[in-house]
């Protein structure tokens, strides 16, 4: 039994995105700079590729900029903004608390550079509302960056309000699109979105690869210096291969993506009904605002790793915000920013379900889910407090 | 390479002595839900020698296997060379932990020596009650 349940960590690479890579090893060698055929073809190759991402979105293909992925594009885009906003007097800057790393350490840096960072509540359900990102703002912002989808609760922001705000303010906007581009439908235009970053192994392409749209005309300095590639934005010659192979998946997964999300959907309703059965658990984040495959879960009175080593012994991957699987001593920061103590964060676990999974897989992880919990809670101190009335149930 | 060594993870997926000594002579509990990490271990005591241990541990892996070692190591000992049980003597028996899982040995260490705190504190008293 091995059944693959933490797609928001990584995806197995598609077929199609394997094909078109090792054809274009194969054929295309030549470097797009190069003014000799061989050179041509691969620099037609390449803009075929920025076409194909664009039209996804709904941008323009010179608007989109190829990196070595998520956490670049984040880094580029928020310090192009910042350093822009800089030379205006403007160096505040709006976020949430439950960004990735890739925002929260390179809005760290701004702060010990002199910027004045904002991050907003995402409240119980892990949710940013709207009205506080527009309260937040003052004459002196000069960007707003709010992930599209979080990475470890699921939850989906409201992208399309945020950016009317920021347009009709005149503040550029961010958004971190790493676990929503290819499951959901964007569009760069409509949404008002001045800059987003994507990830290709998050929708079944290759590793180290990843893009940034970034609207004609505003501010993107490149972090990479050197050659004239992606308009100088970003030196180095360009990685052929991976990027084919992110267009080639995203093109795949933007055709399937109705049919998928709603067969996800089902399975990860059907998954969250299946532990909720488990005394003295919740789901973490909105219900219905949510990515199509992801469930995550804080347990009471168990541990996450010893957690998720019990389930790896019965053949499924999975992920945790325990503080042991973190490296840290505290907990994930997403699950403290909806509200969840630390000794529940501890007991988290983050189910995410992709294109290869079954309702078989996920009546098989209810059932094994439900006797680990219950094993684990059989030798635990924490829980027998909670079950002798010495401590009272958080959950 | 795998996270832990085959040893740590024998001991976690088949902790030894694990559950409750009712008439326990000894109890020790160390840490805190807020870290992640409790243990509880349960002695019986009998002529200075460790009779039965029994352990319940809260946290990840490295700390159940931590527990289930250091009770191994400690059942039929003596007092006093249960005393001396370091937190690297459970390492070693384990085949060493990550660097950052160290901390699961020290509360090892630190439960059955809160354990035998609680003997001594217990036999103190029995001593004091029938002067």
């Amino acid at each position: 039994m091995n059944i693959y349940a933490d797609h928001a960590a990584t995806t197995a690479m598609s077929e199609a995105a394997i094909d078109a890579m090792t054809r274009c090893m194969r054929e295309e060698y030549g470097n797009p700079s190069s003014l000799y055929k061989i050179g041509q073809r691969a620099k037609e190759v390449l803009e075929q590729a920025r076409e194909d991402v664009a039209s996804v979105i709904g941008a323009e293909p010179r608007e989109v900029y190829f990196t070595s992925g998520g956490s670049e594009a984040d880094n580029q885009a928020i310090r192009s903004a910042a350093l822009a906003g800089k030379k205006k007097g403007k160096n505040h800057i709006i976020s949430t608390a439950f960004e990735h790393h890739a925002v929260l350490h390179t809005l760290e840096q701004l702060k010990a550079e002199g910027f004045e960072v904002t991050l907003l509540d995402v409240h119980e359900n892990g949710v940013v509302r709207p009205e506080e990102v527009e309260a937040a703002i003052r004459p002196e912002t000069c960007l707003v960056t709010v992930m599209y989808a979080n990475n470890e609760i699921g939850t989906i922001q409201p992208i399309r309000e945020i950016g009317a705000i920021c347009r009709a303010r005149q503040v550029l906007f961010h958004t971190d699109a790493v676990q929503a581009a290819g499951p959901l439908a964007i569009d760069v235009q409509a949404e008002n979105i001045d800059y987003l970053s994507a990830s290709a192994h998050k929708f079944h392409g290759p590793k180290g690869t990843g893009f940034l749209y970034a609207r004609k005309g505003v501010p993107l300095i490149p972090l990479i210096n050197g050659g004239a590639q992606e308009k100088n934005r970003r030196a180095g010659t360009e990685n052929l291969p991976g990027i084919v192979g992110m267009a080639a998946a995203l093109k795949e997964t933007v055709a399937l993506r109705d049919a998928e999300a709603a067969r996800l959907t089902k399975l990860r309703d059907r998954l969250i009904e299946g532990l909720k059965e488990i005394p003295h658990s919740a789901l973490n984040g909105d219900a219905e605002k949510r990515l199509p495959g992801n469930v995550s879960f804080c347990f009471e009175g168990i541990e996450g790793e010893s957690l998720l080593l019990l389930l790896d012994e019965k053949g499924i991957s999975a992920s945790s915000g325990s503080a042991c699987t973190s490296g840290s001593l505290d907990p994930s920061h997403v699950l403290l920013a909806i509200g969840r103590v630390h000794d529940v964060a501890h007991g988290s676990l983050r189910l995410t379900l992709g294109r290869e999974n079954t309702p078989e897989d996920v009546e098989y992880i209810i059932s094994a889910v439900k006797n680990v919990v219950s094993y684990l809670r059989g030798f635990s101190p924490v829980w027998r407090d909670l079950q002798s009335g010495k401590t009272p149930f958080i959950l | 390479m795998a996270l832990y060594s085959e040893k740590v993870m024998d001991h976690f997926l088949h902790p030894r002595n694990v559950g409750v000594i009712e008439d326990a002579d000894a109890v020790g509990e160390v840490g805190n839900a807020k870290c992640g990490d409790i243990m509880k271990m349960y002695l019986k005591i009998k002529d200075d020698i460790v009779e039965d241990v029994r352990f319940e541990t809260f946290g990840c892996g490295s700390a159940i296997a931590s527990s289930s070692m250091a009770t191994e190591m400690i059942k039929g000992k003596p007092l006093s060379e249960v005393k001396n049980l370091t937190n690297k003597a459970v390492t070693e028996a384990l085949d060493g932990l990550p660097a950052h899982k160290i901390h699961c040995s020290v509360l090892a260490e630190e439960a059955i020596h809160s354990a035998l705190d609680d003997y001594y504190r217990r036999r103190s008293e029995t001593e004091k009650a029938s002067d």
